[in-house]
């Protein structure tokens, strides 16, 4: 690998050539806020919150699009950089409703993270027009409040280039531009397939979990990595856990198999925990009642079962068939019990044809 | 009948399937191949039939969107039915063109070869024209342009200061040659530059010549064009694309249009020798929505290249193929931004990306990708006609040859102008432009449209070139120069073009969507009275903010009419602020009526058209106005007769 060696600060920094200047920063404990970098999307370059001084660059340019070069001088704390972000974030604030308090995002949210350190006070163009736009409440899943938009454009990045749905875009120009469906359509009237990965990459809180709303604060909320029990493709997530109940899921950036990804069954079906109705025990039917059992009586009755139609009717008597939804170490679990075990080669699953 | 197109006799062997190197000089000086002096007299026949001269008169009438939106097409009409029904068909011929440039005086026609110029021409002179100049050998007075500066008619166009003092290259066919035939553009030695190109040229050579021309990109930034196609030349690629830039989006621009109108054989033919130059074989002009004639005569030109095998596969048997098509724009500023009309071909939101990667390495499709002007690739053409030393011989040390400007606003000649750079302001307005309408006092010009800054009379020497008008905060941009006499407010002007360049921001970054709304509100406040002293201050701070950290040219840009008006005019801003005064009496809010006793004649007129009804005042008492219900509608002092109503 080639590398190449800058300053940054007053340090000098050695990094592999391609990095690009916010990398550089990253890699050397540099901070630099951004609202529109996410390293799993393209680059974008559009919040301008994470411009730096270059020497022999013109304007402020945005370190997240900038490749770092070889001897490049870079600054990223002079006073008319960190006026130039408060700036900014005073004029995304001049255009935000200030819900914090009651807003699901508080404790997580990247602006209001921000607009703190910066010390925004929301004094420099206060009185100046907002929006008010009607929230998307339409579906189970996901609330979409354009007030909150950014218009960082992750979720537009994430949906093309994660879920390959390509179902939000920017729509409309200049101070009345929004980020949505087409034709400003709401979610459950467009192409969305309700994988939240948009709703994964958003920094404030203009997409969130609608069922985890008034459920528990960031810092209440206990997160464990959990592979999920849907499918076989073994997504990894966070459940978020408060007071020993799951009140939702959100991605692990971590998760191995699937990074932020998720399908709609593992990001919002996990209501089904603490669901009523759902089955705890193994129920074994007598005198035409279900009566809940012990999953050893229930084995032995299965084993019984099966073990006098064979005695009878012979093992190819019996077929088994296993789930495209099951694991491959589950899938071979089943056909060994099928042919070792009970000694048929009748042994399928749904996904084979 | 036999036009100059046709094949002289079954020699010539030419059709776009079998091309003749030679096509192009055929038609000019030929035959070539074989020598046959009857052949040769009879392709001079017909190119004589296309030239004026006094066997074979002319009458060039604009039919550019200017003057068709002035009944042109009704004169050309009336011309050909008056020349049929006086017997001259034979001898005098009416050729509809593209804009002569001199729209405000339109519609307009010229008779050439004696370049007699009439102005304002209704179908009603039509008789006359035709009596007295194929007649009775006279000319119609009263329709020859009166000069302004010389209160003299002119006598030819040539006389005329508007035209007298250009220099037209790029123009040099526009108003003279029917933009639907392309015989009409090769009789004027079109499609030679690149004949030389194929030629005589390896595409290395061709791009050293325009390199040499010094030659700059006409769309704005002014970027050399020669090292332009070097970059996409040498970008590794096995598929390679070039793009005309015909969006025009700038308020007050419309040289694109005009050279597309009236000429969209040099466009194709720039093209091609780019093409040639940069290994492209595929082209697109992104063209406004809004201008159809421009996109028809295209679609024509295009056409009739491919027929004639100057558009296709083999061009000119030089092995060399390129094949070019149009897309339609659907309005907006942005998409003249190159990557956010390299989206928009791609069927994508128009909207301008982070560069690197530029279009050169990855553009159209992820294809190197090389983009001009309309006015860049027009330019093309003479620098390989006529050589990079010709070309260069205009302008200054480091803006090469000559401009097209659009003349608007308060000037007494709206319209196109083409200088050599480095002109000065005060020639392109004063001389060119015939000064200012009605007598009123200069006050300003903007230059480069909202891109562009606002510069005062003290800055009318200033020569008109790329470094130069940077230097004073405005640019040269695509070329629009809106003109304002004393009657502008420059706060209002401020906030004009501010609006426009937000209600234009594509939305994509922060500075631009949020930060020109806010400057925007700034200014709206000063013209409503209601600026505080602070406001300018953070006025300018948040214009750099935008300037310095906006992802494309148009948020970089949008504060420099803003910064520009407060550096030149500052204390207008303050007179608004601390007094609650519009110096120009534009801004509405800050107005107030009164009645001068001395001059009311008690007629009562304004009292009757009073919206409101806050005028009182009888045969006895002169008339007044009650301040506090007058809503400064103006209604009064535009009624009163006498001149009694004060505006102050
Ligand atoms: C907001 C914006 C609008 C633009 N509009 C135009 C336009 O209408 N026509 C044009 O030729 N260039 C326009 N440009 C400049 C182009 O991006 C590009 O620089 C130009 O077409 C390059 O051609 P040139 O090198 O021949 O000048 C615009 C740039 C910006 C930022
Ligand atoms: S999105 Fe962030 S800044 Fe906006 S209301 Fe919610 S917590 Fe506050
Ligand atoms: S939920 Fe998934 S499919 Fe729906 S908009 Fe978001 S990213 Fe696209
Ligand atoms: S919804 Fe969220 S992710 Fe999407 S553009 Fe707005 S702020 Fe960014
Ligand atoms: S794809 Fe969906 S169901 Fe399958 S593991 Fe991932 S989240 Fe669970
Ligand atoms: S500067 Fe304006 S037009 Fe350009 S990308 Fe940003 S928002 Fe869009
Ligand atoms: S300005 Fe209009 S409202 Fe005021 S006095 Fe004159 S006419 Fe009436
Ligand atoms: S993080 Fe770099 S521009 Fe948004
Ligand atoms: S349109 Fe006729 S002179 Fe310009």
């Amino acid at each position: 690998m080639e590398w190449i060696t800058l300053t940054i600060d007053g340090r000098t920094v050695t990094v592999p050539k391609g990095t690009t200047v916010l990398e550089a920063c990253r890699m050397n404990e540099i901070p630099i806020p951004t609202l529109c970098h996410d390293p799993e999307l393209s680059s974008y370059g559009s919040c301008r919150l994470c411009i730096v001084e270059i020497e022999g660059m013109r304007n402020l340019p945005p370190s997240c699009v900038t490749q770092a070069t070889q001897g490049m001088v870079v600054r990223t704390q002079t006073t008319k950089v960190r006026d130039s972000r408060k700036t900014i974030l005073e004029l995304l604030v001049a255009n935000h409703p200030l819900d914090c308090m009651t807003c699901q995002k508080m404790g997580d949210c990247d602006l209001a993270k921000y607009a703190y350190e910066y010390r925004v006070t929301g004094e420099l163009f206060k009185g100046g027009e907002r929006r008010h736009l009607p929230l998307d409440d339409s579906n189970p899943f996901i609330l979409r409040d354009a007030n909150k938009c950014i218009l960082c454009g992750k979720c537009v990045r994430a949906c093309e280039e994660v879920q390959g749905r390509s179902v939000l875009d920017f729509s409309f120009r200049g101070f009345h531009a929004q980020v949505g469906p087409a034709f400003n359509l709401p979610y459950s009237e467009s192409e969305c397939v309700f994988c939240g990965s948009c709703v994964s990459v958003c920094p404030v809180g203009a997409l969130t979990e609608k069922k985890m709303v008034g459920q528990g604060r960031p810092w209440e909320v206990e997160k464990v990595q959990t592979t999920c029990p849907f499918c076989g493709t073994g997504c990894n997530f966070d459940l978020n856990v408060k007071d020993g109940k799951v009140i939702g899921v959100t991605s692990n950036p971590e998760a191995p198999v699937n990074g932020k990804a998720l399908c709609v069954k593992g990001r919002f079906g996990m209501d089904l925990i603490h669901n009523s109705e759902r089955l705890t025990t193994p129920l074994i039917k007598k005198d035409g009642e279900f009566v809940e059992a012990t999953w050893d009586e229930a084995m032995d009755l299965v084993a019984q079962k099966l073990g006098e139609v064979k005695q009878e009717h012979g093992a190819d008597a019996i077929s088994v068939l296993s789930s495209a939804r099951c694991t491959n170490e589950e899938n071979f679990l089943m056909q060994k019990l099928a042919r070792a075990v009970i000694g048929t080669n009748n042994i399928d699953h749904c996904a084979r044809t | 009948m036999k036009t100059l197109l046709d094949p002289c006799c079954d020699r010539c062997t030419h059709t776009p399937e079998t091309p003749c190197r030679d096509y192009v000089r055929c038609l000019t000086e030929g035959p070539i191949c074989h020598d046959d002096p009857a052949c040769k007299a009879e392709k001079q026949r017909l190119l004589k039939e296309i030239k004026p001269n006094e066997e074979n008169q002319q009458i060039f009438v604009c039919t550019g969107t200017g003057c068709a939106s002035c009944g042109a097409h009704n004169i050309v009409d009336s011309l050909n039915e008056e020349i049929n029904h006086q017997g001259l068909a034979n001898t005098v011929n009416v050729v509809p063109t593209g804009c002569h440039g001199f729209c405000e005086q339109g519609p307009t026609l010229i008779i050439e070869p004696r370049q007699i110029l009439y102005t304002l021409v209704k179908p009603d002179d039509v008789a006359e024209i035709v009596q007295k100049e194929f007649v009775e050998g006279e000319r119609v007075e009263r329709l020859l342009y009166v000069d302004p500066l010389t209160n003299q008619p002119a006598t030819t166009f040539a006389n005329a200061n508007f035209f007298a003092k250009q220099t037209r290259v790029v123009l040099n066919n526009c108003g003279f040659i029917n933009p639907e035939k392309i015989e009409d553009y090769i009789a004027r030695d079109g499609y030679k530059g690149l004949t030389n190109a194929l030629q005589k040229m390896t595409p290395v050579e061709v791009i050293d010549e325009v390199k040499k021309s010094g030659l700059r990109g006409r769309g704005g930034a002014g970027f050399p064009t020669g090292l332009k196609w070097s970059f996409c030349r040498q970008a590794i690629g096995d598929k390679k694309y070039i793009i005309c830039n015909a969006d025009e989006g700038d308020p007050g621009a419309f040289m694109d249009r005009g050279v597309l109108e009236g000429d969209p054989h040099a466009v194709i033919e720039g093209m091609l020798i780019g093409a040639y130059a940069i290994g492209a074989d595929e082209g697109y002009v992104y063209c406004r929505a809004e201008y159809p004639l421009a996109i028809k005569h295209l679609e024509i030109a295009i056409r009739q290249a491919e027929e004639v095998g100057l558009l296709g596969d083999n061009i000119l048997n030089s092995g060399f193929n390129f094949h070019l098509f149009i897309r339609a724009g659907a309005g907006a500023f942005v998409c003249g931004e190159e990557t956010a009309l390299i989206a928009s071909i791609e069927g994508k939101r128009g909207m301008p990306k982070v560069r690197p990667p530029f279009p050169a390495q990855s553009g159209l499709w992820g294809k190197p990708t090389n983009n001009n002007n309309v006015e860049t690739w027009a330019n093309v053409p003479h620098i390989l006609r006529n050589g990079a030393d010709r070309y260069a011989q205009f302008g200054t040390e480091k803006s090469k040859g000559t401009k097209i400007f659009a003349l608007t606003g308060k000037v007494n000649n709206t319209g196109l102008a083409e200088v050599p750079m480095g002109m000065t302001l005060r020639d392109i307005i004063f001389d060119i432009g015939g000064g200012i309408q009605n007598g009123k006092k200069f006050k300003a010009v903007q230059i480069g449209g909202p891109s562009g800054g606002c510069l005062p009379d003290e800055m009318l020497d200033l020569q008109v070139d790329y470094d130069t008008l940077t230097k004073a905060g405005a640019m040269v941009g695509s070329g629009g120069l809106v003109i304002m006499d004393e009657t502008t407010c420059m706060v209002d002007i401020a906030r004009f073009f501010l609006n426009f360049s937000q209600s234009e921001s594509c939305g994509k970054c922060t500075p631009c969507r949020e930060g020109t709304k806010r400057m925007w509100e700034i200014l709206d406040r000063i013209t409503k009275g209601e600026g505080k002293e602070e406001d300018l201050d953070n006025l300018e701070h948040l214009a750099v903010v935008v300037k310095e950290t906006s992802l494309c040219g148009l948020g970089q840009n949008a504060p420099n009419p803003v910064l520009s008006a407060l550096k030149y005019f500052r204390p207008e801003f303050e007179a608004h602020i601390r007094d609650k005064n519009c110096p120009a009496h534009v801004c509405s809010a800050l107005m107030t009526y009164s009645i001068d006793p001395d001059k009311c004649k008690k007629c009562g007129l304004c009292a009757k058209s009073c919206p409101s009804g806050c005028i009182s005042g009888d045969k006895k008492t002169p008339y007044q106005i009650d301040v506090a219900a007058c809503i400064k509608c103006g209604t009064c002092a535009d009624v009163c007769k006498f001149g009694a109503v004060i505006r102050a």
